[in-house]
């Protein structure tokens, strides 16, 4: 397996990571207003608490390792891409300091605004992520240069939207779970009444969003039919997904919840192995698409960046495992607290 | 106005911004780690609930500190496209090292340091600060390894594309406009890229720099406390971590400071000249203490020490430092411009030169501030060894301590000074000698979107800046027993987490 290719699959294990822990993350700000109670919404706080911060790491780190392996690539996505990354990031800094700031006054005025920053915050990423995705997979104008050739308008194409959609159902449906999981009583009966809707939404959302892939990106379909292997990974995916109600109805929040990450995982290989070897894909013009031969860097730098991810990817497993061991169980407001 | 303005008064402005946080970070860390493990050792409650109450304030500039930093990351490619292409093959191994290594140990860590004190034993919680302070310090490294690259170039070599193969450039070529798009910078040797002739010196500066914006925040806080006659046993403690503390960072930083000036003698003539407004190339070179450059008239104006510049640049107050008119030298000026006649070249000479006065200026903030931190802080120490320094109903110690209060804007004001005259000392190059700041934007990018995302900053950080001052001052003025006293009012919904009752309080 040569250097690009590996790190093709690294890239994509780093952005898989960070949607999968960001994802609930992001999901559970997405519910945020729907939880009416300022104790209820601690809750949801405290059980993204000390792990948030973490997870965004993986897109700090995703977008560097896209930098040092594939810097045209990562040139020409965030150059083209301006406005929308641009909202992105002031989404992800209002949710950051939402999750900060929130508590620290007693007001409710002070309180309710960073409520609603956090779940505008969170939604908008989601929404943001899910429109850069869909345009990635769709493919967007390059010129000769691997420029970028399109407009802000353009980038809000009704397929990249219907991805968006589809992402914030994804990740609400993800953070659901998660907030099953790490809750008991009223809130989590509350929240587990809804889990079974927003399944029923993200999978609406996802058999749209695949009906329309049919449609809009005929390329894909051709290169399922030439590596049939795809569509076992896809098929795969959506057993697992499916299994995710069977879960969840048997009171196995934690099958389910891991159901939804491998599902999410798998969503990313199918898109990984039908994109291989392009990184950004022209459309119209696919001579002009990026590729793991023309945006790489060279073997010499690709070689030095495998040597500093066989070392340190190991130890951030383990210690990002100890630190979701340590902090396991339900998540807890005692009383003597308030 | 033109985007290579506007980009980069952008980048200036969420980097300045940012840097207010990290080396507050880095300082907080070491502070932290040096009170727990002063309470590890001595089991004294009192250094328990400062670390608990200095944890606090480091939450709070740590989140801001992350949030401001991804948009940094963004901004190589949104804003300079073209720089990320030629120095991807460099630039992106140091910035990819530093997600790996250093965020994730920090954010990961954050979480027990943060969360963990009920959850887990002192001694890991111990371990779990020294990991943060530690993954700081470490992301510090990578990033200012970076930079200095781009300051000192080394272990690369320029490539191009002819026919599809790679094809390597002589040492010495420049990029220019027809290069852009198939000339890149490539790695040849990584160690060397890492320990590039700047490295070392302008790693330890920064570092040296972060503590002392960590200790002087604790020194102000305590003398606050001590001026109010609150917190006593609190403020006494912390004051005297910090001003240990900060004494050793201040008096080590005059020395690293020294051999960093001697690096930019070396490495970077044009800087240096700069930031000493020498024109004329002379022995007995003086320095200027403080003043102003006028750059028609090529003059500086200002009490000067003659032959105080050589003396520091070479340790030879005789050895000329190179004056401005005589850089870059004419082989580099010809090597650019072959056709040019010898007024020609005179006439572009200062096109090669950053904006001297600017550049001038912000250095000599930056020595004046730090002579000025010394001479507080060794003034302080001496009330210390008299047993003044808490005597707070006497006017000398009132006024020291007062003085202690505002200290905490120095090293904030220097840092940032600092970092302009590196940045600005560096123009026109964003990669030194390599590179020109106006070939490295995105091409891709309008002059209106990026006003845009320039406004919305603006308006968003001088939001979160007030905010952080809010409840900052609201921490300060709530002082460090308020971290017991949750069951009355609820200061953070971090109280919850950490008041599991599972294991015993450590206290």
């Amino acid at each position: 397996m040569s250097l690009e290719v590996i790190w093709f699959i690294l890239v994509g294990v780093l952005l898989t990571g960070y949607a999968v822990l960001d994802g609930f993350d992001l999901g559970v700000g997405a519910l945020h207003l729907f939880v009416k109670k300022d104790e209820d919404r601690r809750m949801l706080l405290n059980a993204i608490g000390p792990v948030w911060d973490g997870n965004e790491v993986w897109l700090v780190t995703g977008g560097g390792a896209l930098f040092a392996a594939f810097p045209e690539a990562y040139a020409t996505v965030f150059s083209g891409f301006y406005i929308p990354f641009m909202l992105l990031l002031v989404s992800l800094i209002f949710r950051a300091v939402a999750i900060e700031f929130r508590s620290k006054e007693p007001w409710k005025w002070w309180r309710t605004m960073w409520d609603i920053a956090f779940a505008c915050g969170s939604i908008v990423s989601a929404l943001l992520i899910g429109v850069a995705m869909g345009n990635i997979v769709r493919g967007i104008p390059l010129d000769a240069d691997h420029e970028f050739a399109g407009t802000f308008v353009g980038l809000l194409n009704p397929y990249a939207l219907t991805m968006g959609v589809t992402t914030v159902a994804l990740f609400a449906m993800h953070g659901a779970i998660y907030i099953v999981m790490k809750t008991e009583g009223e809130l989590q009966q509350k929240v587990r009444r809804w889990v079974p809707t927003l399944i029923g939404v993200f999978i609406a959302c996802y058999s749209i969003f695949n009906l329309y892939t049919f449609i809009d990106v005929p390329r894909i379909v051709d290169l399922v039919r030439e590596r049939s292997y795809i569509f076992l990974v896809a098929a795969l995916g959506i057993l697992v997904v499916l299994n995710i109600p069977r879960e969840f109805s048997r009171g196995r929040e934690f099958n389910a919840f891991l159901c939804s990450c491998l599902g999410m995982a798998l969503m990313m290989a199918t898109f990984g192995l039908s994109y291989f070897p392009n990184i950004v894909y022209s459309s119209p013009n696919p001579e002009n698409s990026l590729t793991i031969a023309n945006a790489a860097s060279t073997p010499k730098t690709l070689g030095i960046m495998l040597v500093i991810a066989t070392i340190g990817v190991p130890v951030v497993f383990a210690y990002t495992a100890s630190i979701y061991y340590i902090f396991r169980g339900k998540t807890k407001l005692t009383s003597h607290s308030y | 106005m033109d985007v290579e303005i506007l980009a980069r008064v952008q980048f200036a402005f969420t980097v300045m911004f940012h840097y207010i946080y990290p080396p507050l970070s880095i300082g907080l860390g070491m502070v932290l780690v040096i009170m727990e493990a002063i309470w590890l050792k001595t089991g004294n409650v009192l250094y328990h609930n400062m670390a608990r109450y200095w944890t606090r304030v480091f939450a709070l500039t740590f989140a801001i500190g992350v949030a401001s930093g991804i948009v940094l990351e963004f901004e190589f490619g949104t804003n300079w496209a073209t720089y990320s292409r030629f120095v991807g093959d460099v630039f992106g191994s140091a910035l990819a090292a530093e997600g790996i290594f250093a965020f994730f140990l920090e954010s990961g860590f954050l979480a027990i340091l943060l969360f963990g004190w009920n959850k887990v034993g002192p001694r890991l919680h111990f371990f779990s600060t020294c990991m943060v302070c530690f993954g700081a310090h470490f992301s510090a490294i990578w990033i200012v390894v970076a930079n200095s690259w781009m300051q000192t170039p080394a272990g690369d070599h320029l490539e191009t594309v002819v026919d599809g193969q790679p094809v390597r450039l002589p040492p010495g070529h420049v990029v220019t406009e027809a290069d852009l798009g198939t000339v890149r910078a490539v790695i040849d040797d990584f160690w060397a890229m890492v320990f590039n002739p700047s490295s070392i010196d302008r790693l330890t500066h920064v570092i040296l720099g972060a503590w002392m914006a960590g200790a002087f925040l604790v020194v102000s806080i305590a003398a606050f406390y001590l001026l109010r006659n609150r917190h006593l046993d609190f403020a006494r403690a912390s004051m005297k971590v910090g001003l240990s503390f900060g004494a050793v960072a201040t008096i080590l930083q005059m020395v690293s400071g020294d051999f960093t000036a001697k690096g930019v003698v070396e490495n970077q003539p044009i800087k240096l000249a700069a930031i000493e407004g020498v024109y004329e190339t002379e022995s007995r070179t003086p320095m200027t203490l403080f003043g102003w450059v006028d750059e028609k008239s090529r003059t500086v104006h200002g009490p000067q020490i003659p032959g105080l510049l050589s003396f520091l640049a070479w340790n030879n107050a005789n050895k000329p430092v190179v004056g401005l008119n005589d850089l870059p030298p004419d082989d580099f000026l010809r090597k650019q411009h072959p056709d040019a006649t010898d007024a020609e070249l005179a006439a572009l000479r200062p096109s090669y030169w950053p904006r001297v006065n600017a550049v001038f200026q912000f250095y000599h903030i930056m020595i004046i501030i730090g002579v000025a931190l010394l001479v507080l802080i060794l003034t302080a120490l001496f009330f210390w060894w008299k047993g003044w320094l808490f005597r707070t109903d006497w006017a000398p110690t009132r006024w020291l301590l007062a003085a202690l209060v505002l200290s905490v804007l120095g090293p904030q004001i220097a840092n940032q000074t600092g970092w302009f005259t590196a940045e600005m000392g560096r123009q026109p190059w964003i990669v030194y000698e390599l590179l020109r700041t106006s070939e490295a934007l995105s091409k891709v990018v309008r002059a209106e979107e990026i006003l845009f995302s320039l406004i919305l900053f603006f308006l968003i950080y001088a939001l979160l800046f007030v905010l952080f001052l809010f409840l900052l001052t609201r921490k300060i003025q709530h002082g460090p027993e308020d971290a017991e006293a949750t069951h009355e009012m609820p200061e953070s919904w971090r109280a919850w987490i950490r008041a599991d009752d599972r294991l015993p309080r450590a206290e």
